[in-house]
């Protein structure tokens, strides 16, 4: 809490047109604690526009940042002690009155952005005359909607006067449901946000040579004027991008719509607007959408970066060589991304040259497409697949410090190839699996060296979702647990250290919500109208399109692997299993509106119950179910914190920012309280 | 082989901090200094284009951390320049800047190459001078040096011993003369020519660096006899008779007389010869006497035909020796250093040796019936440089004249 407030320092220099303020925000901290703007922060911004305004020979001012940070934003510390629309309101109100001085100043001013500008750290350049933008900058957005709020000091004004409403809109509303999308200087430079592009190498001294030669008229800026013609379809557009991505769930890209859509009547006033966004912020603010966006942004973004569960002050152990057991897509993935993440040898080991061949070909397609995006050099690429080896003989392992096995999910499978490879290894090198439910102490069981087994479960596409789950065996040793959360580091992976349960953490509770859907339409109620209400919730994947992806036969398997461990909350679905036998993937035929059940299916689950279900049913049903499959978790100590659960939903299952994950949603909807009296939520 | 002529076409320096926590360039790095000014001198001479730079050669003495990782070399990446330019990093302590040009000069008369770049730099608040050294302890063992030759104003202190004719008020009254003509040449706008305003960071945000921050024009002789006396009691060397500890970056344009011509670049002077001699260490303030005098023989030249002097005060007392050794005039020799010296704008040690050649070349344009001057150092250690150059900013009737000879 106690973070250093930014403050705007001024200096002065007597140019050729006379004296420039240079005004800097800088909170003292290196990059990694950016420039925030809280009460200190726009207090100096109020004293160093007084000083401005004051003295009469200044000809023009530039706004800096720190190195590396232009800013990022409100300070979103205040945010959880929001409790009232006045409070959000008056937020919004005292922004806009510190930053609209600089709009006001008489004098020609200009934002240098050198560094990432997010949020208010957007919205204060945009208040300026000019703008310029550093090549060097790798994040430039307005991630408010992400958050669960709008741009409430200017953005969502002064970004559609500025750039017109497309890409005012594809930049507060698109790229913020889009994973948060950031753009790069260059990419800023061509929106409109920025006059001119520098490199960074001589930034400032760009920046004030131009703002100096703006003043003395040798440099003229021109701008396009935005096209306001087709403010209704691009904001219609914009809702249904909304639609598709949060399904109502969460109202600040509704909102932020609302308010680009406004502004771009040009017979409102600017005072107008901006007394809109302090509404709009003072029913925001206050949100349950809100508040778990801020928990959320703080558990990925700061909390997931120290993962829970790695053993301090032991060294981990270098790892060298890596053995990939198997050579089929997950095995590929499985290399790929340690060749590029460690650049060190990879030796994939299937029974069939086929299969192998088949493996190496994923690799080199996928190394040369990465040269062909420019990604990489073709050189690197060769260097890559030449140390990329196929081989059919254990022999291969022998110099390995770190194998890792992507078989069949059978026991009897894993633990063969496990025993096969332990006898070619060293005593140290770790042995790893990618099982996605079944118990790591058991794999190791028959092993002369059950310390070095770890669980290290990724989730599909590896290259794409950020989470690992960490299994800990029971004998599993220190140095071996150190390895793999080193190892996850460098793979560039948010690692959990989970429990060795059936399923571990994100398939449990994923199988336990599946396993209610099917329920439900074995009770009576149809697909359609049990993905319809999930999709409510916000989750970005209708269960049963999500059962597409995972695979029938994958998702029945760990239905089996829970079923084993508790029957009751885990019944088995014969029909699945008939999908299964019958080879059928997907519960529909195509993706999203317009999808219809595949007749085949429809065959299978023929002769169901036929109860009636609304909506609000269906997800009492799972919510119950969750809060209570929750708590065992929590009982069981597959994890110890609710947190860990949190984060695991956001970066395993990508379940939505503006739910908070799933634990803090439960709490503050009130299933937590109804269903176990309590919450979950702990300081 | 025949030697080519080799021109100097433009030279520009950074401002001049004061080293330490204080000065403004605490916070900023040695090569980003350098960077700044290779660019401005691409900048101001687009003639060249970047492509035709074919050495990039940079004196540093201290050459580790933000100086180090051959400086001449990453200055090349980092200032944008292609990768095809060659680069490196010279050292001979103070005289680093003036043996990079000496030896990019060398190479392209020699057709080694045809165009280079060469400065120097010196952060001695990032780098205190000798704070990493490990002098071999045979220096004083085995006697090899006096104990003093360690510390530069002791050596200073050395030379009053030796030339007991100049006194501590002489040298004050140097000094004061040295500042009162650099606040001239900074009043008149002619410093300011030379220094490329960099923006750098400081604890109090983003400020432009423009100004040298050592000079003090109200210097007084009554101020400057109140200082301290810190390498000897009863000493005579003071902060105020000597160079100081500083931050700079220096660089020039050096290229083949035929090339400027080619490029239509209009050179400002041509090295005519140069000499580096050695000298006691614990007078190594002397240095430049030998040193002139070798050089001035290389060049055919008495110090008759020498128009203007740029000597580096590391010292007062030492630019004294150096008046008296060849006839100028005290206090104040017309033809010395004209705009003040390192006593006002500090010593940056091995950028100060192409500050030196930047003040000359402005000199030159000032005097264009000046033909030679010189730039001279004296060298930690005890060494001595001097490099003599033609003046090549005359008017056309004079340079029809020369061409007679």
């Amino acid at each position: 809490m106690a973070e250093a407030p930014t403050l705007f320092f001024t200096s002065y220099y007597n140019s050729r047109v006379g004296k420039i303020a240079i005004v800097t925000m800088d909170n003292g901290q290196d990059y990694k604690k950016p420039n925030t703007f809280g009460e200190a922060a726009l207090a100096s911004l109020h004293k160093a526009i007084n000083n401005i305004e004051a003295d009469k020979d200044i000809k023009g001012m530039m706004l800096c940042g720190k190195h590396y940070i232009f800013a990022a934003g409100a300070d979103l510390m205040q945010v959880p002690f929001i409790n009232t629309f006045e409070q959000g309101r008056q937020i919004g109100a005292a922004g806009h009155a510190a930053m609209k001085r600089i709009m006001d100043l008489k004098i020609p001013t200009l934002a240098a952005i050198n560094g990432a500008a997010l949020g208010g750290g957007l919205e204060i350049a945009l208040y300026c005359d000019y703008r310029t933008v550093s090549k060097s900058v790798p994040a430039i957005a307005f991630p408010e909607c992400f958050l669960g709020l709008v741009p409430g000091w200017g953005g969502s004004t002064l970004t559609p006067r500025l750039i017109g409403p497309e890409k005012a809109l594809e930049l507060i509303v698109y790229n913020a449901l889009n994973q948060n999308r950031m753009l790069d200087g260059a990419k800023a430079f061509q929106m409109g946000l920025a006059d001119r592009l520098f490199e960074s190498v001589e930034f400032f001294d760009q920046s004030l040579a131009l703002l100096v030669d703006l003043i003395d008229g040798k440099e003229k800026i021109e701008r396009p004027v935005p096209d306001m013609s087709k403010v209704k379809q691009h904001c219609e557009a914009a809702r249904n991008y909304a639609d598709m991505r949060v399904h109502g769930a969460a109202p600040a890209p509704y909102r932020a719509i609302e308010l680009i859509e406004s502004a771009c009547d040009l017979s409102k006033s600017v005072e107008e607007c901006f007394a809109n966004e302090d509404k709009a912020l003072g029913d925001l603010i206050k949100s349950r959408q809100c508040k778990a966006g801020v928990y959320s942004f703080d558990l990925v973004q700061r909390r997931a970066k120290k993962p829970v569960g790695r053993p301090k002050d032991i060294k981990p152990r270098p790892i060298n060589k890596v053995g990939i057991i198997g050579a089929g897509l997950m095995a590929s993935q499985l290399a790929l991304l340690f060749l590029r993440r460690y650049g060190v040898p990879v030796v994939m080991k299937d029974i069939k040259q086929e299969f192998l061949d088949k493996g190496l070909g994923y690799i080199k397609g996928e190394l040369s497409a990465l040269v062909s995006k420019g990604r990489m050099t073709k050189a690197k690429a060769d260097h890559l697949f030449h140390i990329t080896i196929g081989t059919l003989d254990w022999k291969d392992f022998a110099d390995c410090d770190f194998v890792i096995e992507a078989v069949f999910e059978e026991m009897p499978i894993k633990q063969q190839v496990f025993a096969q490879a332990e006898e070619v290894i060293s005593p140290n090198c770790v042995l790893a699996t990618n099982t996605s439910s079944l118990s790591v102490t058991e794999m190791a069981s028959k092993l002369k060296n059950p310390e070095r087994v770890v669980g290290f479960h990724f989730f599909n596409p590896v290259a794409v979702l950020p989470l690992l789950e960490i299994i800990k065996g029971e004998k599993t040793d220190e140095i071996t647990l150190a390895t793999a959360f080193e190892c996850a580091k460098k793979l560039k992976k948010n690692a959990i250290l989970v429990k060795d349960s059936p399923a571990f953490l994100v398939n449990r509770i994923l199988t336990k919500l599946l396993t209610d859907c099917f329920q439900m339409v074995e009770e009576g109620a149809t697909f359609e109208q049990v993905d319809e209400a999930c999709l409510s919730l916000g989750l970005p994947m209708a269960p049963f399109e999500l059962l597409a992806f995972v695979g029938t036969a994958v998702a029945y398997h760990v239905g089996e692997t829970c079923h084993k461990a508790w029957p009751e909350r885990f019944p088995l679905n014969d029909r699945l299993q008939k999908m299964v036998e019958a080879r059928i993937g997907n519960i529909y035929d195509g993706m999203g509106p317009g999808k219809k059940v595949n007749p085949k299916v429809a065959e299978i689950f023929a002769n169901r119950g036929d109860k009636e279900f609304v909506k609000e049913e269906i997800l009492d049903r799972i919510l119950t179910n969750l809060t209570l499959e929750i708590d065992h978790i929590l009982k069981e100590k597959v994890v110890k914190d609710p947190k860990d659960i949190d984060t695991a939903m956001l970066l395993g299952a990508g379940w939505p920012f503006f739910n908070g994950g799933i634990t803090l949603y439960l709490d503050v909807v009130g299933y937590t309280p109804k269903v176990l009296q309590k919450v979950f939520f702990t300081f | 082989m025949k030697a080519r002529k080799v021109v100097l076409v433009d030279a520009i320096r950074t401002a001049f901090g004061r080293a330490g926590e204080k000065g403004v360039f605490w916070n900023t790095r040695a090569d980003d200094m350098v960077v700044k000014v290779i660019r401005e001198l691409m900048r101001r001479n687009p003639q060249l284009k970047p492509e035709m730079v074919e050495e990039n050669a940079w004196g540093v003495f201290c050459q580790e951390k933000d100086q180090g990782l051959t400086l001449g070399r990453t200055s090349v990446i980092l200032s944008g320049l292609p990768e095809t330019v060659a680069g490196y990093s010279i050292d001979r302590m103070c005289a680093g800047g003036m043996s990079a040009i000496t030896t990019a000069a060398s190479a392209i008369a020699l057709g080694g190459c045809d165009v280079a770049i060469a400065g120097g730099v010196e952060h001695m608040g990032h780098h205190p001078m000798g704070a990493t050294a490990d002098p071999n302890p045979r220096f004083l063992t085995d006697k090899l040096v006096d104990q003093s030759a360690m510390s530069m104003g002791m050596t200073a202190e050395n030379l009053h011993d030796m030339f007991p004719e100049i006194s501590k008020e002489m040298t004050d009254e140097y000094s004061m003369l040295c500042q009162q003509k650099a606040a001239k040449a900074i009043q008149s706008g002619k410093i300011g020519e030379m220094i490329v305003p960099m923006t750098v960071y400081t604890k109090n945000g983003w400020v432009v660096a423009d100004k040298d921050e050592q000079p003090r024009p109200e210097t007084t002789l009554e101020g400057l006899g109140k200082l301290k006396t810190p390498f000897r009691v009863m000493g005579k060397v003071t902060a105020g008779n000597s160079s100081g500890l500083n931050d700079g970056a220096a660089g020039c344009i050096l290229m083949t007389a035929e090339k400027a011509e080619e490029l239509g670049l209009q050179p400002k002077m041509e090295l005519k010869a140069f000499a580096y001699a050695g000298v006691k260490p614990e007078i190594m303030g002397i240095g430049p006497i030998p040193a002139t005098h070798r050089a001035l023989k290389n060049a055919g030249l008495t110090i008759d035909d020498i128009g203007l002097i740029e000597l580096n005060e590391a010292f007062a007392v030492q630019a004294i020796a150096f008046m008296n050794e060849f006839g100028l005039k005290f206090p104040d020799e017309p033809k010395m250093n004209i705009y003040g010296g390192a006593i006002a704008f500090g010593h940056p040690l091995a950028s100060s040796g192409v500050r030196l050649a930047c003040h000359l070349m402005h000199g030159f344009k000032e005097h264009p019936e000046v033909k030679y001057g010189l730039t001279t150092m004296c060298v930690g250690l005890g060494q001595g440089g001097t490099v003599i150059w033609k003046n090549l900013q005359r008017d056309g009737k004079k340079e029809s004249k020369d061409r007679k000879e």
